[in-house]
């Protein structure tokens, strides 16, 4: 008896499987896992085609500064300028861009007055709107001849600093320039992951500041940079990550030399993404694979740095929940 | 009761005894508004003096002796705290006024150079038979092309980055609902030119070598996107309330039609806002079209597998190689078409996410 | 010094909408007053323009006198600051800062006054606040730890021993045993007992035998009708609001009989 009536007693939970929720969920599911497939994709066949001027290269691909890939027989080259370009420029657009950030996403939160916030905040993300193209069109054609003379400047005071060493570009065509605008571009990308930790900020922590008798700077100090450190550090890595892989400002900008230099007020240096897009049309032999090894160094550098940001933005939820 | 046997604190002793004051010497409050509006007068005067004045030079010098002189009274008249409070709230100030100085600037140029050239001729015109030495040609082919490219990107990006946000709120759960979040993280972080790439790479082996077209440029367009729409997607569907999917499955509705019935018409406001910007993001990409849909088409093509394929950032980039006057004209003018394309997309994405979101309350 | 403070004729508006209308009243020194009545009458409202905090919230201004001693914390060149640094608070929620440890916790109102605390001076004050806060024993060999570790209890007399390194002359709280089991919220009781001595105290609260407990003076506030601004409807001997009130309102919201 009990045997019999077990199955009608317990039904499957989720009842009969209707013909559209399988489709649709089925679809969903697809969509989610087809971007696995393209990621694997994206590696594979970056590796595929990386690997025969790897194979052949006479160089060293990680220490070796010069590019000579576009033969069809020996091809010679490295990515340590470019690596060293990239990095380069991208630390100098973090360390300009970070503290600004930091200034404008407690203005809009603490200080604009209320009304504007949003409309200012707008103004802001505005700058992440614009193409990278015409940041370089107008780094190269308004921002490289204004910067001329506070570049001689710089060398007649600061040259004694091995890094403002004369004498200056006399185009403004020179890794700071390309590295201050990769800071106009990366500035909305930190700014709006910092306006959005010091919205959560809880108003306990605020107040609690403030009714010990403290100005809203010491408040700040107090209640929101504390908790807003790993959401800053965090939107700095993402703005970092977004630097790195900048192609267009950089390459517009800069006028490019494949040697490692300190010099940040001369001519020189590269960025990888930039010696592609450059290299690219002239590509032959194994050219188009020695860019694509290059891209793939790229990709790990970005790679390394994003999942960096995320796992401290992590970490930092988990500690203020 | 043994917590009543210890004293707490005296209070008062900072300020001795009964002597007490709760007024500081306070700056007039009209006293910023002043001297902001004083320095500004001054430094233009001087300025003009040096004939030397330039708007980014004076606003600099301004905010400079703004802060040094308010800063300076402060530490006297209101002491250390509140002077170190000004000094602050100078700073950031100025933090904004440095960050729209590049925005004002950059728009500022772009429209003043853009309008030298910049007319229907010029917008109804491809460069096909335009010569170098000619003074003539237009945009229409790049127009066309971005249309095209952006267009298949968005209809490839958005049914796969939408149904992935739907599996991620709706479905997935435990590992696979992870091991995905992490790897759409993973590709918002690709570099634009890696994704061309890829594209680059793709093309070899299917076509071989030295293959360009419009689908190799919307597909590593697609690549960029796709992560843009899962992310606000996911956003978006995640603000439909609990209770009116409950409300639906507790009228026997199934759950597709619910998502496709409720749920997805509630956020559609949001996910076209979405969806908008994204696509204002991968307009302007440059760099994977130069690898992949080729940047030497003069003339109009509106098939995305036959060939190479202009397109507006391409235009501008290549016109600003060739690096002669009537070519800086064009690449300005071509800016400030594609700026207007990406601004008029963004302040629609804000208008629909503004008007067209449910109320709520 | 426990300081005395007279209200007259205070409106409070959030906007252009008046929340607290027209409240005179006196708060001794040395004692505890509480301010009952039911939610949304305005007496938290009312709680926070005695130390001008209603100014953090947009659009929120006071119109009135508020006296502390004969100085008028609204008047021309009072700076909120220093008011709020002789008028402390104590929130609903305690607020510990989560970053901060057990001591600095304590410590960080008074170095924003002090900046060169000497380190002996700064083991005393950190001392003397956690002694009057009655946490001292329970906290003296994990100064170091983070605030946010202790318990609920624990971080609300955390939060009063901060309030009180300070050393302000009244201390503001704004229901802090809402929040609470009822040992800690003894234990609160216990404290607000022993800082009377020092300080004149006002409390919000929605208890009412915390209020006969713990108050020597009790307001009640109401609405005067849903929609109208609240206003003070009685004040007196905490003894007599709770056995004889004047008004009828106060009669039925202490019997129970609505709010």
């Amino acid at each position: 008896m009990t045997t019999t009536d077990a199955p009608k007693a317990a039904p499957p939970p989720t009842g009969k499987r209707r013909i559209g929720d399988v489709v649709f969920a089925g679809l969903a599911r697809g969509s989610g896992l087809l971007i696995l497939v393209i990621l694997a994709g994206v590696a594979a066949f970056l590796v595929i085609q990386a690997w025969p001027s790897l194979l052949a290269n006479t160089s060293n691909f990680l220490t070796d500064q010069s590019w000579e890939a576009n033969t069809r027989e020996n091809p010679s080259f490295g990515v340590a300028a470019l690596a060293f370009g990239t990095v380069l420029a991208a630390s100098i657009a973090l360390l300009l861009a970070t503290p600004i950030a930091i200034g404008i996403a407690l203005f809009i939160v603490y200080y604009a007055p209320r009304r504007l916030a949003a409309t200012l905040g707008y103004l802001v993300d505005l700058l992440a709107a614009i193409p990278s193209v015409v940041y370089g069109l107008w780094g190269m054609m308004v921002l490289a001849p204004q910067l001329v003379p506070v570049y001689e400047g710089m060398t007649r005071y600061l040259g004694w600093i091995p890094l403002f060493a004369g004498p200056s570009s006399t185009s403004g065509r020179t890794l700071l320039t390309a590295g201050i605008v990769l800071a106009v571009m990366i500035l909305p990308i930190i700014t709006a992951m910092s306006r959005d930790v010091f919205h959560q900020v809880p108003q306990g922590h605020r107040e609690a500041a403030l009714a010990m008798g403290a100005t809203r700077w010491e408040m700040i100090r107090l209640a929101v940079l504390p908790f807003g450190k790993s959401g800053i550090v965090g939107g700095a890595m993402l703005g970092l990550g977004r630097a790195l892989g900048e192609t267009m400002a950089v390459a517009m900008i800069l006028s490019p030399s494949l040697a490692i230099s300190f010099n940040l007020l001369q001519s020189g240096n590269q960025t990888i993404a930039a010696h592609i897009a450059l290299q690219y049309p002239e590509a032959t032999g194994y050219g188009v694979s020695a860019l694509i090894a290059a891209g793939l160094v790229l990709f790990t550098i970005t790679l390394a740095v994003n999942m960096g940001a995320r796992y401290v933005v992590a970490r930092g939820n988990k500690e203020s929940a | 009761m043994s917590t009543r046997t210890t004293q707490p604190p005296a209070p008062g002793s900072k300020t001795g005894g009964n002597k007490f004051d709760l007024r500081s010497g306070t700056l007039p409050r009209r006293f910023p508004a002043a001297l902001l509006a004083g320095c500004a007068v001054v430094v233009a005067g001087v300025l003009t003096l040096f004939s030397s004045f330039g708007l980014i030079l004076w606003a600099l010098m301004t905010a400079v002796a703004y802060a040094a002189i308010i800063v300076a009274t402060s530490v006297r008249v209101e002491g250390g705290r509140k002077a170190k409070d000004r000094l602050v709230t100078a700073l950031v100030y100025g933090c904004f006024l440095v960050a729209m100085t590049p925005l004002v600037s950059l728009l500022y140029t772009v429209v003043v150079h853009g309008m030298d050239r910049f007319s229907p001729y010029f917008l109804t015109v491809s460069m096909n038979g335009v010569l170098p030495s000619m003074d003539a040609g237009g945009v229409y082919h790049a127009i066309v092309g971005t249309l095209a490219i952006t267009g298949m990107a968005t209809l490839l990006a958005v049914p796969i980055g939408v149904l992935t946000a739907v599996y991620l709120v709706e479905y997935a759960q435990g590992r696979i609902k992870k091991v995905i979040t992490f790897f759409v993280d993973v590709m918002t972080g690709i570099p634009s030119i890696v994704a061309g790439l890829f594209v680059v790479a793709l093309w070899i082996i299917l076509f071989g070598p030295g293959h360009t077209n419009g689908a190799a440029g919307a597909l590593s367009l697609t690549v960029l996107m796709i992560p843009v729409v899962v992310r606000s997607s996911e956003e978006m569907l995640r603000l439909v309330p609990r209770d009116l999917r409950e409300a639906s499955y507790a009228l026997g509705v199934p759950k597709w039609r619910t998502i496709t019935k409720v749920v997805l018409p509630t956020s559609a406001a949001g996910l076209t806002t979405g969806i908008m910007l994204a696509i204002a993001r991968v307009i302007g990409e440059t760099a994977p079209l130069v690898l992949t849909a080729g940047s030497s088409a003069v003339s109009i093509n509106w098939n995305l597998f036959d060939g190479q394929m202009m397109n507006l950032p391409v235009f501008i980039y290549s016109q600003f190689r060739m690096g002669g006057a009537v070519n800086y004209e064009r690449a300005w003018a071509a800016a400030l078409t594609l700026v207007l394309i990406v601004m008029l997309l963004f302040i629609l994405a804000r208008l629909v996410g503004r008007f067209f979101s449910p109320k709520t309350r | 010094m426990a300081k005395r403070i007279d209200v007259s004729g205070l409106h409070v508006y959030y906007g252009d909408f008046l929340a607290v209308e027209d409240v005179t009243m006196t708060i001794e020194p040395r004692s505890v007053t509480a301010f009952i009545g039911s939610s949304g009458c305005g007496k938290s409202t009312f709680l926070r323009t005695l130390n001008r905090m209603h100014e953090v919230t947009p659009g929120a201004r006071a119109e009135g006198k508020v006296l502390l001693d004969d100085l008028d914390i609204y008047g021309p060149d009072v700076d909120p600051v220093l008011v709020r640094s002789e008028i402390g608070m104590v929130f609903q929620k305690a607020n510990p800062f989560p970053t901060m440890s057990i001591y600095d916790n304590v410590i960080a109102g008074a170095r924003l006054n002090n900046k060169r605390m000497s380190k002996s001076e700064a083991d005393d004050l950190v001392e003397e606040s956690l002694r009057g806060a009655n946490l001292w024993k329970e906290v003296k060999d994990r100064l170091d730890k983070p605030g946010a570790g202790l318990s609920g209890g624990q971080q609300q007399r955390l939060c009063i021993a901060r309030a009180t390194a300070v050393k302000p002359s009244v201390l503001l709280m704004d229901e802090p045993c809402s929040a609470l089991d009822p040992i800690s919220t003894l234990a609160i009781e216990d404290l607000i007992h022993n800082l009377k001595e020092d300080y004149t105290i006002v409390i919000v609260t929605h208890n009412m035998q915390q209020a006969a407990r713990v108050s020597d003076r009790t307001a009640f506030f109401n609405l005067s009708a849903p929609g109208k601004p609240g206003r003070l409807i009685e004040m007196g001997e905490t003894n007599q609001i709770f056995t004889r009130p004047e008004q009828k309102d106060t009669e039925n919201y202490i019997t129970g009989r609505f709010g």
